[in-house]
């Protein structure tokens, strides 16, 4: 049964990959914001040209738009 | 920071989605024509390439690679695109990625009904065809990982995260379980041997469900849900623990496809484990989708492509909840080998993966096509029909299942099984074959009607095919500094290095680990089980051919019930020369594991297995088994020489130079066995045509193919009781 150790090594390389991978995304920030990425899909269809949209609001400032949206608040 | 100017390939997402319902259909129809099969088996009567065993195959192959796999695609190039906001890396790579899967897809409906068969199920493609499969299947991985690293919004959507751990899987399944050694262009034998084999396969078997059915439709879940919805998912956080948790715990379920078999009990036990725990994910994430819709029901009461999505994910929960519950030791030793099994499996593609790819096509072509959907109402017929058929389909299946077990194992009161005689527990569920038969129909019907709305929607309107878009470019996060240390420049690259790195580990692995168990494992733990005689090889690779596989197990388990129907229940020790294993996974028939043992309550004569191959009625009344008058051409030997050097390769222990001597051997062997043929050949089931020519000497018996293959028929569990004097 020598090939359940091939499996084991080969899954737990799989494993071993996807820690990585988890490892990079807490790193890069990934999860630190668990809610927007939520709402941003929502809004990407059509192109406003020079108008302010989801499409065309820098990323730096994208949290900020997208939770005055959502509560109707104007911005300070 | 200057706004960019791009536009989305839609063109690309076209071709795929059209690709996804041509072939859905080819597949559902052999489907259905495989559903026939089991009730009228004299439909095909006599056509090799139409026979059960060879189109099951390709119903799997189809519906599963060529209907979901671009299905997958089409919502992968689609949704990527729109949530990373970037055009496809390359627009050269998407052309060869689509036209070099539609080439396979061909190659597969060509080669599996003409018997061309690796004898894996779910991988029965030969070799030539998983090397193109592991290159488009890179070209494709280059592709998505391109545009992901060229992408204008830092964050990866989960459903990103579904679609790169989908592909990085897949890619290493496929490869582990495809190393075959080569025998010709059209033959190759699996590396691994029985249990060895078997374990891999259903690691692989287990994992393709994992990885391609279910992880990447969870993330074009996690994308269409919501657009179609017009509301974020109900939980992103949730989202990402059910993707993390999923593919940490997926890949250990595999050996619940064994239980009870000659497999280690710790790795049958480890399998039901991860099998269990997959219940909190899997319902986590059904949940998430549900109620994704909280606030939007009124919506699903019009919207034909909410509905599919809710059928889909409900579909999902009730298959995950069930996949579980059949790993369970006593629950699998119920429902293990019957139709339940096929109606689970169905639950999942006709609900999970139909359902969903149907809201799929019905939300896309529209809006490419810069048009609305033809017709709502049609859609909704759809959906009434798909949805009625899924019940249609599966309750039969469960409870043909239920019946057909509680009759293998029941007893009467003095010891003595009531169904001594299989095939009554086979005519008792023939009825719900016919029902499920009917479910199919129903179930293509509204795929015609698909086709119609569709047709007339993109006849509507007009292929956008860039969609124009605008994003700002991502911020560049880090800065070149002078005399860095060469480290720094890779850790800059996550994604660069840890796919680099898990190659490596990979190849790594491969290098030191294949050699050493090839070998050493392959030394026999029961010493009176030998190599396949000659004739009885080529016999086995008729047997894969014809795929009996399908609905003949070789497996007996340790319950009385079995042991009293088949004989002694089958040892880890008498499968070390198969390559491939054949196991199988399905009784239609009885299992042949003990088929040729002359004290076995199973053991026929070779005049009975000549005339039950060519007219199985003949011999036993209301059977259901293909009839294969093709057994009696020519057996084709040219390989034989090769296939014992490829087993010799392989640690299958036939002396040196015996391949020379083999083809003697083999004629020897086959006078044997045609010899009682001969003696009753007034009794055969063969034409006054065939019989006058086997009168002039014209047709030798013993040079046809069903010499060899009623050879290898009473070989079959022989090895270990004591053989008979001569």
């Amino acid at each position: 049964m020598s090939v359940l150790f091939l499996l084991i090594i080969i899954s737990l390389s799989v494993a071993a990959f996807f820690v990585g991978c988890y490892y990079w995304a807490i790193k890069t920030d990934q999860f630190e914001d668990d809610y927007t990425p939520s709402v941003r899909i929502l809004f990407d269809d059509e192109i406003v040209g020079n108008k302010k949209s989801f499409s065309t609001i820098r990323p730096d400032e994208s949290s900020i738009l997208i939770s005055d949206q959502l509560t109707k608040k104007p911005r300070e | 920071m200057q706004l960019e100017k791009f536009s989305y390939d839609n063109k690309i997402v076209r071709n795929f989605l059209f690709a996804t319902a041509l072939w859905g259909l080819i597949g559902f129809l052999v489907g259905l024509i495989c559903a026939i099969e089991m009730f009228w088996p004299q439909m095909t009567n006599g056509v090799s390439f139409l026979s059960f065993g060879r189109l099951r195959p390709l119903h799997t192959n189809a519906v599963i690679f060529a209907f979901v796999g671009n299905a997958i695609f089409a919502g992968v190039y689609h949704s990527l695109q729109r949530l990373v906001k970037a055009r496809m890396y390359s627009d050269t790579l998407s052309k060869i990625h689509f036209w070099g899967w539609q080439l396979i897809i061909v190659a597969a409906a060509i080669t599996l009904p003409l018997g061309i068969s690796t004898g894996k199920e779910y991988a029965e493609l030969e070799w030539p065809i998983d090397i193109s499969i592991a290159l488009v299947w890179v070209i494709f991985g280059w592709n998505m990982l391109g545009t992901i690293i060229k992408r204008r919004v830092k964050h990866l959507y989960v459903a990103i995260w579904f679609y790169i751990a989908s592909w990085a899987t897949v890619a290493v399944l496929h490869i582990v379980n495809s190393v075959e050694l080569p025998v010709s262009f059209f033959k190759s034998y699996s590396m691994y041997a029985g249990v060895q084999d078997a374990l891999v396969q259903w690691w692989y078997g287990h994992n393709a469900v994992a990885f391609f059915l279910t992880t990447p439709f969870l993330g074009l879940m996690y994308y269409y849900v919501p657009k179609a919805a017009d509301r974020p998912v109900f939980s992103y956080r949730l989202s990402i623990i059910h993707f993390w948790a999923l593919i940490f715990i997926y890949i250990w379920a595999g050996p619940h496809h064994l239980l009870y078999t000659a497999l280690p009990d710790w790795a049958q036990s480890l399998g039901t484990v991860f099998s269990i725990m997959l219940i909190a994910p899997s319902w986590g994430g059904m949940l998430n989708g549900l109620l994704t819709l909280r606030g939007a029901w009124d919506k699903v009461r019009d919207d034909a492509v909410l509905k599919f999505m809710v059928v889909a994910v409900t579909a999902y929960g009730m298959a995950t909840f069930e996949g579980p519950m059949l790993s369970l030791k006593s629950l699998n030793a119920m429902t293990h080998y019957t139709d339940w099994v096929v109606g689970h499996v169905h639950l999942g593609a006709l609900g999970w993966n139909g359902c969903m790819t149907f809201a799929i096509l019905y939300f896309i072509i529209p809006r490419i096509f810069q048009t609305k959907l033809y017709s709502q109402k049609l859609a909704n017929w759809h959906f009434w029909l798909a949805t009625a058929s899924i019940l249609f389909y599966a309750v039969p299946m469960y409870w043909a299942g239920i019946v057909q077990n509680q009759m293998w194992r029941e007893f009467n009161a003095d010891g003595t099984l009531t169904n001594q005689n299989f095939l009554d527990t086979v005519t008792q569920i023939i009825p719900m074959y016919a029902t499920r038969a009917i479910g199919g129909t129903i179930f293509i019907v509204g795929v015609l009607l698909m086709f119609f709305n569709l047709y007339k929607t993109v006849k509507s309107g007009k292929l956008l095919a860039n969609e124009e878009a605008e994003a700002y470019p991502l911020a560049k996060a880090n800065v070149k500094h002078e005399k860095e240390h060469w480290h720094r420049w890779i850790e800059r690259r996550p994604i660069q290095m840890l796919l680099l790195s898990v190659v490596v580990i990979l190849i790594g692995g491969a290098i030191e680990m294949i050699p050493t168990f090839l070998v050493k494992s392959n030394i026999p733990s029961i010493t009176s089980v030998k190599p396949y005689t000659p004739l009885e090889l080529e016999g086995r690779d008729l047997y894969i051919r014809e795929g009996c596989y399908n609905c003949h197990s070789q497996m007996i388990r340790p319950f009385r019930w079995e042991t009293e129907r088949y004989g002694e229940y089958s040892k880890a020790g008498e499968f070390v020369y198969d390559h491939p294993f054949q196991w199988g996974s399905k009784r239609t028939g009885p299992d042949l594991a003990r088929e040729g043992v002359k004290t076995g309550r199973l053991y026929k004569p070779n005049d009975w297995h000549f005339n039950h191959l060519l007219v199985p009625d003949s011999v036993s009344d209301g059977s259901i088994m293909p009839r294969y008058p093709w057994l009696l051409n020519k057996l084709d030997s040219k390989l034989l020489e090769k296939k014992i050097t490829a087993m010799r390769k392989m640690g299958v222990p036939y002396p040196e130079g015996y391949e020379s001597k083999a083809i003697g051997d083999m004629n020897l062997q086959a006078k044997e066995v045609a010899k009682p043929l001969y003696d009753n050949i007034d009794g055969l089931m063969i034409s006054d045509e065939t019989y006058d020519k086997i009168a002039a000497g014209e047709m030798k018996l013993e040079e046809t193919e069903m010499v060899a293959i009623i050879a290898y028929l009473q070989r079959l569990g022989t090895d270990i009781y004591p053989k008979a004097k001569k």
